[in-house]
């Protein structure tokens, strides 16, 4: 799940962007409301956690902009400013959330899959397709009685598939999931993933596609 | 006496008894004067009219005695005048006649005209008047003591309706003080029954015209109070809020920590709450500036220091961030040039340009700090060869908590702040401009 983290507080920005990587989201961290509307613009964010004081304006008018121009972007606003009067004005702009500092990382996590969810109406944390349902929360998947396990990148490779069926992932988008913008990529590990992938779930589940990249195999009729 | 009422009470009853008693001394002393005058004039005439009846005829000597009292007592219905004796003597010296409750003793020794003798344990004043002609002497006194008694009763006829006024007075006094006091007693209450949230004004309407002054001081001091409790209170505020992103990058970073995967990610993480405790602590320490440079303990104190001394022992403190920074620091500052007793103030300025110098400085470039006087001013200049301002954020950068778009992790947004303010507390200015060739020169600018 790509998540955009305007925050400029080195630290927290740092910790946001590891500890939701962690999570099994796909983060990537701007410092700035400039480098936010880039990012925007350039690529499908699935939502965007919002600092509200940014060094080169507010964070609510970067959210009104947001929301002026057409986008349903699901946002959640952190802020240190959590009165009433702040979270109406927040909600008011646009925010679908608002979460006070200082926070609790499961917290953040458990409110951006709710705010995905809402936005993609679904009432589960669950992501179905041919049989296995991916559990975003756990970061497991179920298949009928069985329980899989997996790891954190496999989960997240498998995640961004799941995310949306059919379509077809390149590998440098996938490889931009597991590591973000900023950070060195391990060669061939999109490929490792997937093989783990594919051992788990069954070599069919994901198909490679000559030259383009990965997409989940059909649904076969049931 | 601390009691304004008592004290009015005093002043106005020792002012009145002052002036009563005044009064009563020089009504008594006129009195007197005037009861002399007429009641010697009526004893003379008295006298003559005796005499002459007894001249002129028919009248005895007894009826004339007694006529010289009735004549007196019907003129002036006045019951002291029983108190006039009259004796008609003989020039032989025996008693003629007298009138009725005239004394046993002869009233005087002396020839014609006034005397004052003792007759019978009492003094009297006598009129005497000679006929050698018809051989007899007709003497007319009162008492002394009668004419005592008149004059104390013309006093104390005229006081006495002033002695009861006077509690009336001091009555009134007290009523009149304390009415006027209740507004007194009422701002007291009003005052006192406030919660120390409300800091409105007093009503000043109601309030004699003698107390708004008072009352229109206290609301003076209430929207002072007001204004710097409103400041305190959202730069409380504003400072809990700036310190709550750093707790947030601390707890997300401690949740990492726990929850890493690897020993990689983990220290990692550690090393950002390292960060992340150094940038609170800083911040901490910048906004104790803050407070210290916004409420200086007095004016200016101690003893005047050389500026230059002041600005080397800056410098000297930021040597050790200096060297870890790469960057040279080069001061250059006559001695003995000027200077200042706001040790204090100029201190933390010069700390917070120099350190914001030292920090947007690439490694390997020089800070220049110099001291210098340019007319009515001493000029501390502080150069370096950072990244400078920009235009969009010169405008802000003094303005609390702002922290520009390549702000240092460290930066509380507090330096330039508290320097304008330590600036504007010593009377002086702080100008950023670009430099010429790359960078920043900050200027400040102090009242020589």
């Amino acid at each position: 799940m790509r998540i955009l983290i305007v925050e400029d507080d080195a630290v927290l920005g740092d910790g946001l962007s590891v500890g939701l990587r962690l999570s099994g989201f796909s983060p990537e961290l701007v410092e700035t409301c400039a480098d936010a509307r880039h990012a925007i613009a350039m690529e499908g964010f699935e939502a965007v956690v919002l600092d509200l004081m940014l060094p080169d304006g507010s964070g609510l008018e970067l959210l009104r902009e947001l929301r002026q121009s057409g986008s349903d972007m699901p946002v959640l606003m952190l802020t240190a400013r959590d009165g009433l009067d702040d979270r109406v004005t927040g909600l008011d702009a646009g925010a679908d959330d608002y979460l006070g500092k200082p926070f609790e990382l499961p917290e953040l996590s458990a409110r951006l899959r709710a705010l995905t969810r809402r936005a993609q109406g679904r009432a589960e944390n669950l992501l179905h397709w041919n049989g296995l349902a991916l559990d975003t929360a756990r970061m497991s998947g179920r298949r009928g009685p069985e329980e899989i396990a997996f790891s954190r990148r496999e989960y997240t490779v498998l995640a961004a598939l799941m995310e949306r069926p059919g379509s077809i992932l390149s590998k440098a988008t996938l490889e931009e999931r597991l590591y973000g913008w900023q950070e060195d990529i391990e060669s061939n590990t999109v490929e490792v993933h997937v093989h783990h992938l594919r051992a788990k779930l069954g070599s069919g589940f994901i198909q490679t596609v000559r030259g383009a990249g990965y997409r989940l195999a059909p649904e076969a009729a049931t | 006496m601390s009691s304004i009422r008592g004290r009015l009470l005093a002043i106005l009853l020792l002012a009145t008894g002052v002036i009563w008693l005044s009064a009563a001394l020089w009504t008594q002393v006129s009195t007197r004067a005037q009861v002399i005058q007429v009641l010697d004039r009526r004893l003379e005439e008295s006298a003559r009219m005796v005499a002459s009846l007894i001249r002129e005829g028919g009248l005895s000597v007894d009826q004339a005695a007694q006529a010289a009292r009735m004549e007196r007592a019907d003129a002036d219905g006045f019951h002291l005048l029983h108190q006039l004796s009259c004796q008609i003597w003989g020039l032989d010296g025996t008693l003629i006649s007298e009138s009725a409750g005239a004394p046993e003793g002869r009233l005087s020794e002396a020839g014609n005209g006034f005397s004052e003798n003792e007759v019978d344990g009492e003094l009297w004043r006598v009129f005497t008047l000679a006929d050698p002609e018809l051989d007899f002497r007709v003497m007319v006194g009162d008492a002394q003591a009668m004419r005592d008694q008149l004059v104390r009763n013309v006093t104390l006829g005229q006081l006495a309706p002033t002695a009861l006024m006077l509690p009336l007075l001091a009555a009134l006094i007290w009523l009149t003080v304390g009415r006027g006091l209740r507004s007194l007693d009422r701002l007291g209450a009003a005052l006192s029954n406030r919660p120390a949230s409300d800091l409105g004004p007093l009503d000043e309407a109601p309030a004699p015209r003698e107390l708004r002054p008072m009352i229109a001081a206290l609301n003076g001091l209430l929207r002072r109070v007001d204004a710097a409790r409103d400041r305190e209170r959202s730069f409380t505020a504003f400072a809990a809020h700036e310190l709550k992103t750093p707790l947030a990058g601390l707890q997300t970073q401690a949740e990492i920590a726990r929850m890493a995967p690897d020993t990689a990610t983990r220290t990692r993480a550690l090393v950002q709450i390292e960060q992340g405790v150094k940038r609170t602590d800083r911040m901490v320490k910048q906004l104790l500036a803050m407070t210290a440079v916004e409420h200086p303990p007095g004016a200016a104190s101690g003893a005047p220091q050389d500026g230059a001394a002041l600005l080397q022992a800056v410098a000297d403190d930021l040597a050790p961030l200096a060297g870890r920074l790469g960057v040279s620091l080069q001061v250059s500052a006559p001695p003995g040039l000027w200077s200042t007793a706001e040790t204090t103030l100029l201190q933390t300025a010069l700390r917070n340009l120099v350190e914001n110098a030292l920090q947007a400085s690439p490694r390997g470039e020089t800070v220049s700090a110099a001291l210098s006087l340019e007319g009515a001013g001493a000029v501390f200049e502080i150069r370096d060869r950072g990244p400078g301002i920009s235009d969009a954020e010169r405008p802000h950068v003094t303005e609390r908590f702002f922290r520009g778009a390549g702000a240092t992790t460290s930066g509380s947004g507090l330096g330039l702040a508290i320097v304008a303010t330590a600036a504007a507390r010593m009377g002086g200015s702080l100008h950023l401009s670009p430099r010429e060739g790359g960078g920043e020169c900050a200027r400040l600018i102090l009242p020589r």
